[in-house]
């Protein structure tokens, strides 16, 4: 029996009292009209409208990728509390903390794999939420800003697992963190300073440890909190999604909307259900390696970074560390940055890769990068020896600024080509040139992840 | 209504538009410097901390042994102080640090190819430190080495950055 007026407190117990006092609402709405009131006034489902175009349910537009992401961030923050009890942030009992956590805690190894798992899967997620977001056009007026929060989204994300590698303190975790540290000193002026702050001194130790696990627990939780539902407001003020069209289709005025409840809720608990289940599986299927206890005095062969910071890794072979570390990732984050702000010739929001022809120069720009990516490469590691060919120049030209102007002309090349041959709009070019730099990056990183062996050398993965 | 009162608003201002300007002025600068010291105190509060072990103090200073005990073109590896003690050909000594000047991993000696490889990023340097094969931009740092009473000592508390070995960096022992 559901009480159609509010019933005076004289006629109703103690416990329904205090019952309609929490829960002031129906607890399962049946009409869509209360489903709308419910929305309101449920504290957790109040931040989603209550209605939303139909056509953005449409799972082919958003692939569920932002609402993975976030489930993954509080599958993070659940594990990371339950870790935060078992493990100790100082060197001399990080390690042996880990293999107490695996082999005495119960369902600690679970939890440890849950953890890891979610997050390598959430920098994939965030990665392609990026891709699915630049390529429905969905950072246009007036969606510019919510791009900003995203890539600073993903700048936490990445932080997060960059801080967190070093944790376990094994082999692994200590000279990848080196190696990756060890970057920060060739940005100019500041470096040293920066990796002297960052480490807490000279080198990987206690005090790195604690900077780290601080940064791991409290300072990218926060943030990611923030910056979250600033990310989320900024989607609601800026009218929801973008609407999915066809190439040639105007921007619809006024969308068919349907109460979010159940229509989209309910796609997104199915995705949430699946995502859950994957990691799951997996995080029973594979264990999280934890290697030898850290060993200052030995630096296994080879040493590398953490895939998503492999095709990094993979520019530091062939470039010099000033170029590869500083200037290539200031100018793809600042390319990035300005991605919304660019003037375009047309505003191609919930259009799939711009256009047709934009979608058929996006597939020539990445065939041209899957090819010239690893003939780059080869030609570099076989080919080309600058140092020996170009010993009379010191190695900042020979390693660094020239193969810098190469790769920058190559670029401003291409565009000018691929613009010209195709009398395409800036949006699609720019686009194509996205689409080069992506397939060329991934190339890269699959490069640093499988094909390097021993010494840095290239091998067959398997 | 709302008009009357920004009428009188407006007034008021032209009265007197020195103390309003003043006190926002005032209060907004108040504010910027609580700002500045905020920051501040964060800044100085995460700095790292001066090392409290300066140079020639205790525990820097590791003495590696005789002068004598070493062979000529050989490395000595000191895991406490991590550095090697390299003896060149012409009976000098040189202590080497053991991190790469690439990106900092610990570099190995190889006795069968006569030079330290890096397993991180195959930098290669010599017995002198200097560097064979890059990406490694600059030679091996060394430490301050001494010869008192026929013993070497190294100070692992003074590191010197060099760009390439000199001969001046390296340290005889035949004057005692």
């Amino acid at each position: 029996m559901k009480p159609k007026h509010k019933p005076s407190p004289e006629t109703t117990g103690f416990f329904h009292q205090l019952f309609r006092s929490i829960f002031p609402y129906p607890l399962i709405p049946k009409s869509d009209q209360e489903r709308k009131r419910y929305l309101l006034k449920n504290l957790i489902l109040h931040f989603r409208p209550p209605t939303v175009p139909e056509k953005t349910l449409k799972f082919s537009l958003t692939w569920g990728l932002g609402g993975m992401a976030a489930l993954l961030i509080i599958l993070q923050f659940g594990t990371g509390l339950l870790l935060k009890f078992v493990y100790k942030p100082i060197p001399v009992a990080a390690y042996s903390s880990i293999q107490m956590l695996q082999n005495e805690v119960m369902f600690g190894y679970l939890i440890r794999n849950i953890h890891h798992w979610c997050a390598n899967f959430l920098v994939l997620i965030v990665f392609l939420h990026m891709l699915r977001v630049f390529f429905t056009g969905a950072f246009h007026p007036p969606r510019q800003f919510s791009w900003i929060i995203g890539l600073g989204l993903f700048g936490l994300v990445l932080t997060a697992n960059f801080t967190g590698y070093l944790l376990p303190y094994d082999q692994l975790a200590y000279w990848a963190v080196t190696v990756s540290t060890g970057m920060l000193e060739y940005i100019p002026v500041v470096g040293n300073r920066l990796q002297e702050i960052i480490q807490g001194g000279n080198e990987i130790g206690p005090a790195t440890l604690s900077i780290f696990f601080a940064i791991h627990t409290a300072v990218v939780p926060v943030g990611l909190i923030i910056l979250m539902a600033f990310h989320f407001w900024r989607i609601r003020k800026t009218g929801g999604l973008v609407i999915p069209r066809a190439s040639g289709e105007d921007i619809e005025k006024k969308p068919v909307r349907v109460p979010t409840l159940p229509h989209l809720l309910l796609r997104e608990v199915v995705v949430a259900l699946v995502l859950i289940a994957v990691v799951m599986v997996v995080s029973v299927s594979f264990d999280t390696p934890l290697g030898d206890s850290a060993n200052p005095g030995l630096s296994p062969n080879p040493t590398k970074a953490p895939w998503y910071f492999a095709g990094l890794q993979e520019l530091l072979l062939h470039l010099h560390p000033l170029f590869a570390v500083f200037i290539i990732p200031l100018v793809l984050f600042v390319t990035l940055m300005g991605i919304p702000y660019l003037k375009y010739d047309t505003n191609t929001e919930g259009i799939w890769f711009a256009s047709i022809k934009g979608r058929k120069m996006a597939l020539i720009a990445g065939l041209i990068a899957i090819a010239a990516g690893p003939m780059g490469i080869l030609a570099d590691e076989y080919l080309i020896d600058f140092a020996a060919g170009l010993s009379g120049i010191p190695t900042f030209f020979g390693n660094g600024l020239i193969p810098f102007a190469f790769i920058f002309f190559g670029c401003a090349g291409f565009y000018i080509l691929i613009k010209h041959r195709y009398s395409a709009s800036n949006n699609e070019t720019t686009q194509a040139l996205f689409v080069f730099i992506l397939v060329v990056f991934l190339i890269l990183t699959v490069t640093g992840t499988w094909f390097r062996g021993p010494g840095m050398k290239l091998t067959w993965p398997f | 209504m709302s008009e009357t009162k920004k009428q009188h608003k407006m007034n008021e201002t032209e009265q007197m538009p020195s103390r309003r300007s003043f006190l926002f002025i005032f209060w907004v600068g108040l504010g910027i410097v609580a700002f500045i010291e905020f920051i501040g105190v964060v800044t100085a509060f995460l700095l790292p901390r001066k090392k409290k072990t300066k140079t020639g103090d205790f525990g820097t200073i590791i003495e590696a042994g005789k002068a004598d005990k070493f062979s000529l073109n050989s490395v000595t590896a000191f895991i406490r102080g991590k550095f090697y003690l390299c003896r060149l050909e012409d009976g000098g000594f040189l202590a080497v640090s053991r991190k790469c000047t690439h990106l900092g991993c610990t570099v190995p000696w190889s006795d069968k190819e006569k030079k330290f490889v890096c397993p991180c990023h195959a930098s290669a340097f010599d017995i002198r430190g200097e560097v064979i094969s890059p990406p490694a931009p600059r030679a091996l740092d060394v430490y301050h080495l001494y010869v008192e009473n026929n013993i070497v000592k190294v100070d692992t508390g003074k590191r010197i950055k060099r760009s390439g070995f000199r001969t001046d960096q390296v340290v005889y022992a035949k004057k005692a």
